[in-house]
Formats: C-alpha cells, structure tokens, sequence
C-alpha cells in the first residue's frame, strides 16, 4: 500500500435503513497508526455507520463511497471486508448455539491466514496463541471450549470482541460500543486490550456514547455525529467538552432521539 | 373402500407365483402366516392421504410402478459400494445383503460368546423354525399395517441376532442392507429380527443403503423384543439411492426394566418412510427414540412414532430433528399413548425442523392419548429458518457464506447425536450425516 493512501476513506455517505436516511453525507478519512472517536447520541447514526462498513444487510446506500485500502469497500461481501482486515465488534455480539468459540475462531482465523497465504494453524498452534490473548484480556480459558456468546456475561461478551480482534489482528478495527455496560474494572480491561493493538499499521475507529472509554484509550482524533452527519471534528478535547455540555450543542439531545 | 383396481393387485399376482418358491414352504404355520398376510395387504391395499397414518405421506409416487422380484444372482459389483458405510476403526460383526440377498464374502461375522447367534432368516427357517413362529406372526401390525403384511408374505431373507439371558456383546452388530443398481425396478423386503433376553445387552446398527440413481423400494420391516433387564442400543441409517422409495416399520416390544435407545439418521431415498412402534409392557422402561433427517430437492422423508405406555413407572424421550432444503418435505408423527394403568409415566417428545428454502415443507404431529391421571407428559415442535444474525457474526468474521451455513446447520442438527450413547456409533453417524453438507467437499474456498 502506498503510504499516502489512507486506510479509510468515507465520503458523502447516505445511507437508508427501511425506507429513512439515517447517513446523510458522511465524510471520514482515517490513517494507519489513527485512534478516531466516533462519538454521538442515541440514534445519530453510529451504529448504521459500524454496519455499513461491516457489510451487514438491509442498509441501502444511496449516495457516496467508502474505499479501503484504496478499494472499493461497499462492492466487498462480508467475509471478505474481514479478511482484509476489517474488524467490527459488536455491540450486541451474537449467541450461537452449538458452535464452539473454538471451532469458530480457529476457522475465522484460518480464512485470514489463507487470504494472507500463511499456512494455516493446527490445533495445538491455535490453542498456544489463543492462551496468550486470553490472558491479556483476563478471559477463563473455558470460555472458548463453550458455545460462541451462548451463557456469557454483557462484560465477557465484550472482552471476548476484543479477544477476536487480539486474535485476528485486523488492519481497520471499528469498536461498536464495545465499552457499554462494562463496570470500571472490565472497561480497564478491554482499554488494555485495545492499546495493545495499536500499532502504525492499524487503525481503530471506537464508536461510543461517553467519553469514558476515552480516559484510557487517547483518541487522535474526535468526531461527533448528529443527524447522520458529522457535525464537528475536533482532537481529545472535544470529548471532555461534550462530557461537559452535552449533545445539545448538536441540536440532538441524547433525551429527545431515545427511542 | 376397495379401488376398482386395486394398486396392491400386482403383487398379490406376484405371490401366487413365488409361493412355491419362497423360504420355509415346508413349515405350515409360514404358508399359514404368508396366505393371511397377502390377503391383509390386498384388503388394505396401499393407503390413500385419507387414511389418518398417511395424511401427510402421499403415496402415488410409489403405485405408479409396479416393482418386481429382483434377478436371481444379484450383481458382483457391489463390494466397493459398501466400503463407505462400514464403521471405520470399529470392528463389527457384519452381515451384508445386497438386494435381499445375504452375500458371504461381504460379510464377517466373526467370533461371538456362547449365548449368542447372529444369522440369517433363511438359515434360522431351517435351523430354528419353532423360535421364529412366535416372533414372525405374532403382533397386530399385519392386521393393521399394510407394508407389514406385504413384507410378511414375501420375506425371503434378513439378518437375525439373538441373545440368550445374561450375554452382553461387546462389539456392535452391523446389519447392511443395499440395493445395487438393476434396470428394472425391484423390491425387496428385508426382514430383521433381533431378540435379546433377559439381562442381556448389545448395539445393532441397521444400514439401508443404494447405489445408482436406479428406481427401486425397499420394504423393511424389523422386529425388536428386549426381554427384562436387557438394555439395546439400535441405530439406523437410511441412506438410499436418491430414486429410492423405503418404506420402514420397526415393531418393538419392551419387558420391565428394560432399557431402549434408538438413534435413526435419515438422509436418502426420494420417499422414505420410517416408522417406529414401541409397547413399553412392564414397569421401569426406558425408551429412547432420536432421530435426525436431512433432506433436500423434492425428497420426502416421514418418521411415525408411536410410544404405547402400557404399564406404570416408564420414561420414554423423543428427540427428531430435521433439516430440510430445496422442495424436501417431511413429516414427522408422534404419538404417545398412556393407558389407564400406566401411572406414573413420564414421557416427552422434542421436534424442531431448519428450513433453508422458501419451497421446503414440515408437517409436524404429536398427538398424546393420556387415559391415567398421574403422569408427566410433555411435547414440543418447532420450525424455523437460519438465524441471520448469527449468519451475519460469522461472515463478518472472515467465514464465507457457504461455511457459515453449514456450521449454523451441523450445531442445530449436532445435538440430536449427543443422544447416541455408543461413542463409535456417534462418530459413524456424524460421519454419514457431515457427508450430506454440500460444501463440506469444497474445502471452503472463497
């Protein structure tokens, strides 16, 4: 990739979910080795942001483009949006019954490395790589032999997103609200897990309703999104002076879009 | 009401042939049995959907051809069809037939302890005519069930295993049932008799399998008697050619204290039928029936249960699962009868059905007939699609489509095998089942 392409380039994205524009002219660019915040009250957009560039389906792009890594990112399937190395954590990470959270991601991580044209990883490789990430984010080694999500704890749901992302090393990784509904400890861990994956290669992009998050993983760069537009962009301290007044500044309480 | 031209006219015209020349003519009781079982099955002649046990189960496909006798030699090719469905690293003792027919050099039935005797219908006929005259005719289901009768006047052949008192086996039993590939259609009627006595405890597995893509039926009928005490583990595995039609009624009856586990794994055939009837006549059974079916372009596959509690303090479980795509039908059918002395029993029923397609269909009946007033019964059934969440949770992980679908596919369907309790036996079947999963053989390329 040539150094002066950026990793992610959004612009003028309109995006309707059944039937209502939700994104009306979003424009984000965002380099290698960047922290964004992405910040916003309920209903701004933030999560239909997170979904279009995952590739998740009913979202009708109307107008503008995202490229990544210089290609056209909306034209990607899903799987291979990830295997490019595009990350979404789930806000509401999803239970599968049946599945082992071991199965699941060693075939997750296989596809990457096959796309990458590494040899693929054995059991007992996966396992050793695995154990590492666990221990980083403080996850019981037993929590990948269960069922993906299935009896997990909102904190552990959480941790397991980052244990993924730790696991497949993505070059875009986009947090949806990873940090809601996590008590102070587990938010330390998950902030851990996050600056251990900063890297100059990689971008993160950390979509949040408070600044909280924040006092542990230092953003670059802050944007905060209203109406499906990104009304401001600023560095750190735009997030101490929204934590401050509020999202009213935005014409968009956080009371008045709660559904 | 009698048809004008009654469907089963053909082959009662067939029996009037054969009859000289089917096994045990010498034995009266059989021409007995054999004369009263044609004329049942040309009284009841093929049941309409007007029939309730055949609401679901449209049998026209079936009366369209007249299917006759097989050849008198079948064909030496079938060696290498039966390789892929022997149990891998499990030694067995196996008996194959291949069209009816029992074929030696396929089978090995190897050493057995005193008490114990695997063998065939024809050789039993000869050898031990009097143990089978109480088990062949003795139960209603000739009178009640027209396939039944049909396989009781022609059986020619079929796979028995008796157990005397107290004899555990250690290996399992396999019994392998093909159809290779002929020209015209035929029909066979394998007849499968397993007797274990009291105290006794063994694992059978029953193979019904097809090569080609020839038309041909296969009308089975296995009758199971697990004496007091004993415990059998019986599993089946219906994998016909896909033109096939099997039609299945396995009749079990139970003794206090008794334990029952079957497992069938349904995957083949354009019709299948498989149709499990078991009385529980003494008291503390356990009765276990499970059972997954795969099934996919216009295949259609019924699993008939019915559960008779005839005595008190039994636990019967039901576990069906299925798995349909394109235009596969199924049909599943459970009764569980309690009758009025039977207290204390407790006996649930699960059915849950994955459709993958718009054009794919379920019928679903439990039926419970409770005639006592202390007991816990319980039936669910449920039919949905494929959860696009958790779709979506996999592809967006970097897992394909068609991958993603199949793991959502193998964890609904897996549980079902958690209820085969022989761990060699679950393997196989996962095995057989993993077979139908079509991108499997791709190797998940993108």
């Amino acid at each position: 990739m040539a150094k002066k392409t950026p990793l992610l380039e959004v612009k003028d994205l309109h995006v309707k979910v059944e039937g209502k524009n939700i994104l009306r002219g979003i424009d984000l660019t965002v380099k290698a080795g960047e922290v964004h915040a992405v910040m916003g009250p309920n209903g701004s957009g933030k999560s239909t942001l997170a979904h279009v560039l995952a590739g998740r389906e009913g979202y009708e792009v109307t107008k503008g483009g995202v490229r990544f890594a210089g290609s056209d990112l909306l034209a990607m399937a899903p799987e291979e949006r990830a295997r490019e190395g595009l990350f979404l954590a789930f806000q509401y990470p999803v239970e599968i019954p049946g599945v082992s959270g071991m199965n699941f991601l060693k075939s997750a991580l296989n596809e990457m490395r096959k796309h990458r044209r590494l040899p693929e990883l054995d059991a007992m490789d996966f396992l050793t790589l695995a154990r590492e990430k666990m221990r980083l984010l403080e996850i019981d080694e037993k929590l990948i032999q269960r069922a993906v999500n299935v009896g997990f704890s909102g904190g552990e749901k959480k941790r397991n997103e980052v244990f993924q992302m730790a696991m497949l090393e993505p070059r875009l990784a986009v947090l949806d609200e990873t940090d809601s509904g996590l008590d102070i400890d587990a938010l330390k861990i998950v902030a851990n897990g996050v600056n251990s994956m900063r890297s100059p290669d990689r971008a993160i992009i950390l979509i949040t309703h408070y600044q909280r998050l924040l006092d542990y993983v230092v953003p670059d760069k802050v944007h905060v999104l209203a109406h499906g537009r990104i009304a401001k962009s600023g560095g750190r301290k735009l997030a101490l002076e929204l934590e401050k007044k509020g999202y009213g500044a935005f014409g968009q309480s956080a009371a008045s879009v709660a559904a | 009401m009698r048809r004008e031209h009654p469907f089963s006219a053909p082959y009662v015209a067939q029996f009037t042939r054969a009859r000289a020349t089917l096994p045990g003519r010498g034995l009266p009781w059989l021409s007995g049995l054999r004369d009263r079982a044609i004329e049942r099955f040309s009284s009841l002649d093929f049941p309409t959907p007007k029939v309730e046990e055949w609401k679901f189960t449209n049998l026209a496909p079936l009366t369209k051809t007249v299917f006759g006798p097989g050849p008198a030699k079948a064909g030496e090719d079938a060696g290498d069809a039966v390789q892929g469905f022997l149990m891998e690293e499990t030694p067995c003792h196996l008996l194959v037939f291949v069209d009816g027919r029992y074929r030696p050099r396929l089978s090995a039935v190897g050493d057995l302890p005193a008490g114990a005797e695997v063998t065939t219908l024809a050789a039993a006929l000869k050898a031990r005519p009097d143990m089978l005259e109480s088990h062949l005719g003795g139960g209603t289901a000739i009178d009640e069930k027209p396939f039944v009768a049909l396989n009781t006047a022609f059986m020619a052949d079929g796979a028995v295993l008796t157990l005397e008192p107290g004899v555990a086996l250690d290996r399992p039993v396999h019994f392998l049932y093909m159809a290779s590939a002929h020209e015209a259609p035929v029909v066979t009627h394998p007849r499968t008799l397993v007797l274990a006595g009291r105290g006794s405890a063994a694992t059978v597995l029953e193979s019904y399998i097809g090569a080609g893509s020839r038309t041909y039926w296969t009308n089975a009928v296995t009758d199971v008697v697990v004496d007091e005490g004993a415990a059998l583990k019986h599993y089946r595995l219906q994998a016909e050619g896909a033109k096939a039609f099997h039609i299945a009624a396995t009749e079990v009856r139970l003794a206090r204290d008794s334990r029952y586990e079957s497992f069938v794994l349904a995957v083949g055939g354009r019709l299948a039928r498989n149709e499990i009837a078991a009385s529980l006549n003494g008291i503390n059974i356990d009765c276990r029936l499970s059972g997954a079916y795969l099934a996919r372009d216009r295949q259609h596959i019924d699993n008939t249960t019915l559960i008779d509690h005839a005595q008190p303090e039994c636990h019967s479980r039901q576990v069906y699962k299925g798995v349909l795509d394109g235009k596969a039908h199924a049909v599943f059918q459970g009764k569980i009868v309690v009758r009025p002395q039977a207290q204390k029993t407790d006996a649930h029923q699960l059915n849950k059905n994955l459709l993958l397609s718009e054009t794919a269909r379920v019928d679903t009946k439990p039926e419970l007939e409770i005639h006592a007033d202390d007991v816990k019964c319980s039936h669910g059934a449920s039919v949905g699609e494929l959860d696009t969440e958790a779709l979506f949770y996999l592809r967006a992980r970097g897992i394909d489509a068609g991958h993603a679908r199949n793991m959502l596919i193998e964890a609904f369907v897996g549980e079902t095998f958690e209820h085969i309790s022989s761990p060699p036996m679950r393997a196989h079947l996962e095995r057989m089942a993993s077979s139908w999963l079509p991108s499997r053989h791709q190797g998940g390329a993108p």
